[in-house]
C-alpha cells in the first residue's frame, strides 16, 4: 500500500507554547487514521499543518507526494477538507453552495448525487443557518467530497452532534472509506476513534504517547479490566479480606465494581465469582468489563482538566 | 472565470437577500429624493445656484449610496465571513479567496449603480430632473469615488476584530458623515463651522466632484476632489495589504 501521508519531526510553537514537538508519523492508502488527545494536545495545528494552512517551524510533510506549503494547490484539487471552525454565508442555500464549490474543481463530481446520497436532498433550498448540526456536517462532508478527492481531512468532525447524528455521519465515514479513500480524522470521542480507525495516534503535549490499532492498543496498555455486580445488603468483611492483594474493591450503594490487573493467570471474573460462592453471597447483573480506548486515553493523559 | 461568475452571481443574491444593505442602497435614497421632493418640489433655488432641490439631490444621494456600501455594506460583509470562518473554509479550495473579495466589489459596484440608476429615473420621471453633465464623466467620477470608498472600506474590514465591532465602527464613521459632507443634507444649509469640518471628511469631495459633474463643470475645476480621491484610493490599496486577515 502507498503511503499518503508522511510527516518527520513536525514542530510548530506559537510564541512560547510548543503546540507540537517532533511528531512523525505515516499514513498509508485506504486507512482511516485517528488523532485523539486533550484539548491543546496539537491535533488541529498537525491537521492544518498537513493541509498546508500552517507552516511547520521544523520537520518535513509529505502529503500525496507534495509540500503542502510549497505545492498547496495542487493539495487543494486533491484533498477534501472539513475544518473545525468554518461557516457558510447564512442565506447561501445548500444546494447553492454545493453549485458554488463544485465549479471550483476541475473535475467535480456530480453534485446532484451527492445531494441525494448524503441524505439533503430534502434540505435543498433551506438556507445554511437554518440547518441542524448534523445536516451542516453533512454538507460540510459533501463538500469535502466534491473534487473526488484521494484523502479527506476531518477535524472533529461529530463534536456537538446528538448520538443520532453521531452515528449517521460514522457510518458515512465508513461508507466513504468502502470507496478506497484515506482519511485522516481528529477527535476528542474516544469511542469514535475506537469504532471508526484502524490506527489512532494519541497525542498529549504535542507529542505522539502511542500508536497502534485501537485493539492493541487497548491490549498493550489497557492495565486493568472490572466485575461488577449488584448485592443485596452489604457484603460480609471476610470477602473483601479474601479478596487478593492488587485488586480494588469500590462500592457504590449495592453496585460493587472489582477493578483487577489485566493479563493474570485465572481470570479475575473467576475469581471474584468463586469468593462470591464460596461466601455464599446472593450477587445479581454480574458483568465483566474489558478497558476502553478511553481507559487507555486516560492512563496515559491522566486525569487533570486541560483549559 | 467560471468561478467568479458564479461567486459573483452568489453574492449578488446574498446581497438582495439581506434585506438591511438593499433597503439603504436601493429604497432608503429613493424615500429620501420622495420626501424631500414633496416638501420643496424641484423649482429652481437661488441658494442652490439657480438648481432644484432634485437637481442636487440625486448626485449627493449618490454619494450617500456609495459611502453606506463602501462602509457598511463592505466592512460588515467582509468582517463577517472572517469571523464564521467563511474566508477560511474558501482557503481549503483551489479557488484564491481573492476571487470572493473581487465577486464581492462587482456586487457592490453593480448594486450602488443601480442605486444611482434608481435615483436618476424618479428624479427625471417626476420631478423632470435637469442634467447638464457628460454621462461618461459623470460614470468616470462615479467609479472613481466608489472606489476610493471601497478602499477605505477594505482598510477598515481588516481592522475589525469581529463583525459586530465592523457594524457599531461603520455606523459611527458613516452617520455623522452624512450629515456634515452634504450627501443628506445640501451643503449649502450647512453652517460655516460644519462647512469647516466637512473638509476633513472624505464624502465631502464625491459630493463636490458629483454635483459639479453633474451641471457639467470641468474635471479642472474639481482638482482637489479628485486629489483626495484617488489619493485615498492609493492609500486604500496599499494600507489594506497590511490590515487584511484571513482569519
Amino acid at each position: 500500500m502507498d503511503t499518503i501521508i508522511q510527516v518527520e519531526g513536525l514542530c510548530k510553537t506559537y510564541g512560547k507554547t510548543v503546540a507540537v514537538n517532533e511528531v512523525s508519523f505515516d499514513v498509508k492508502e485506504g486507512e482511516i487514521f485517528g488523532m485523539v488527545g486533550p484539548n491543546g494536545a496539537g491535533k488541529t495545528t498537525t491537521i492544518e499543518c498537513l493541509e498546508g494552512l500552517r507552516k511547520p517551524d521544523h520537520g518535513t510533510v509529505r502529503v500525496l507526494g507534495v509540500d503542502p506549503q510549497r505545492d498547496g494547490q495542487i493539495l487543494r484539487t486533491r484533498t477534501g477538507m472539513q475544518l473545525q471552525q468554518s461557516n457558510l454565508p447564512e442565506r447561501m442555500k445548500v444546494w447553492e453552495a454545493l453549485d458554488l464549490y463544485a465549479s471550483f474543481y476541475p473535475k467535480a463530481t456530480d453534485w446532484q448525487e451527492m445531494l441525494v446520497q448524503l441524505g439533503l436532498e430534502e434540505k435543498r433550498n433551506t438556507p445554511f443557518s437554518k440547518l441542524s448540526g448534523g445536516q451542516k456536517q453533512r454538507l460540510f462532508i459533501a463538500l469535502a467530497l466534491l473534487p473526488d478527492p484521494q484523502l479527506i481531512f476531518l477535524d472533529e468532525l461529530t463534536t456537538g452532534l446528538d448520538p443520532q447524528a453521531r452515528h449517521a455521519i460514522w457510518d458515512l465515514v465508513r461508507e466513504v472509506r468502502s470507496k478506497g479513500k484515506t482519511i485522516l480524522l481528529t477527535t476528542h470521542f474516544m469511542e469514535e476513534a475506537e469504532r471508526l480507525c484502524d490506527r489512532v495516534a494519541i497525542l498529549d503535549h504535542g507529542r505522539i504517547v502511542a500508536l497502534e490499532t485501537p485493539a492493541a492498543l487497548i491490549r498493550n496498555l489497557g492495565s486493568e479490566e472490572r466485575v461488577v455486580f449488584s448485592v443485596d445488603g452489604s457484603l460480609p468483611p471476610a470477602f473483601e479480606n479474601a479478596l487478593s492483594g492488587g485488586n480494588r474493591l469500590e462500592i457504590q450503594g449495592e453496585r460493587v465494581t472489582i477493578h483487577g490487573k489485566n493479563h493474570r493467570a485465572v481470570p479475575l471474573v473467576s475469581e471474584v465469582v468463586e469468593l462470591l460462592t464460596a461466601h455464599s453471597v446472593p450477587f445479581r447483573d454480574l458483568r465483566t468489563e474489558q478497558p476502553t480506548l478511553e481507559d487507555v486515553f486516560l492512563s496515559l493523559t491522566g486525569r487533570e482538566m486541560r483549559e | 472565470m467560471k468561478s467568479l461568475l458564479k461567486m459573483t452571481w452568489m453574492e449578488a443574491k446574498l446581497f438582495l437577500r439581506e434585506p438591511v444593505g438593499a433597503f439603504f442602497t436601493l429604497v432608503f435614497p429613493l424615500m429620501m429624493l420622495f420626501l424631500f421632493g414633496s416638501m420643496y418640489g424641484n423649482k429652481p433655488i437661488a441658494e442652490f445656484g439657480g438648481q432644484g432641490s432634485i437637481d442636487i439631490s440625486v448626485p449627493a444621494y449618490t454619494a450617500m449610496i456609495i459611502a453606506t456600501t463602501g462602509l457598511m455594506g463592505l466592512i460588515i460583509t467582509i468582517a463577517t465571513y472572517r469571523e464564521k470562518g467563511v474566508l477560511r473554509r474558501l482557503r481549503t479550495t483551489p479557488i484564491s479567496p481573492l476571487v470572493v473579495l473581487t465577486a464581492q466589489i462587482i456586487v457592490l459596484f453593480s448594486m450602488t449603480t443601480l442605486g444611482m440608476l434608481l435615483l436618476v429615473i424618479a428624479g427625471k420621471l417626476v420631478y423632470h430632473m435637469h442634467f447638464e453633465g457628460n454621462a461618461f464623466s459623470v460614470l468616470a467620477g462615479f467609479t472613481l469615488s466608489t472606489l476610493s470608498f471601497y478602499g477605505l472600506g477594505f482598510v477598515l474590514a481588516g481592522l475589525m476584530p469581529t463583525a459586530r465591532t465592523a457594524q457599531v465602527i461603520g455606523m459611527v464613521i458613516l452617520y455623522p458623515m452624512l450629515f456634515l459632507s452634504g450627501a443628506g443634507i445640501p451643503r449649502e444649509l450647512l453652517p460655516e463651522a460644519i462647512k469647516k469640518v466637512s473638509a476633513f471628511l472624505p464624502l465631502t469631495y464625491v459630493v463636490n466632484l458629483l454635483r459639479g459633474l453633474w451641471i457639467g463643470e470641468a474635471w479642472g475645476e474639481h482638482l482637489l476632489d479628485v486629489g483626495v480621491l484617488a489619493g485615498i484610493l492609493i492609500l486604500g490599496v496599499v494600507l489594506s495589504r497590511f490590515t487584511f486577515r484571513w482569519e
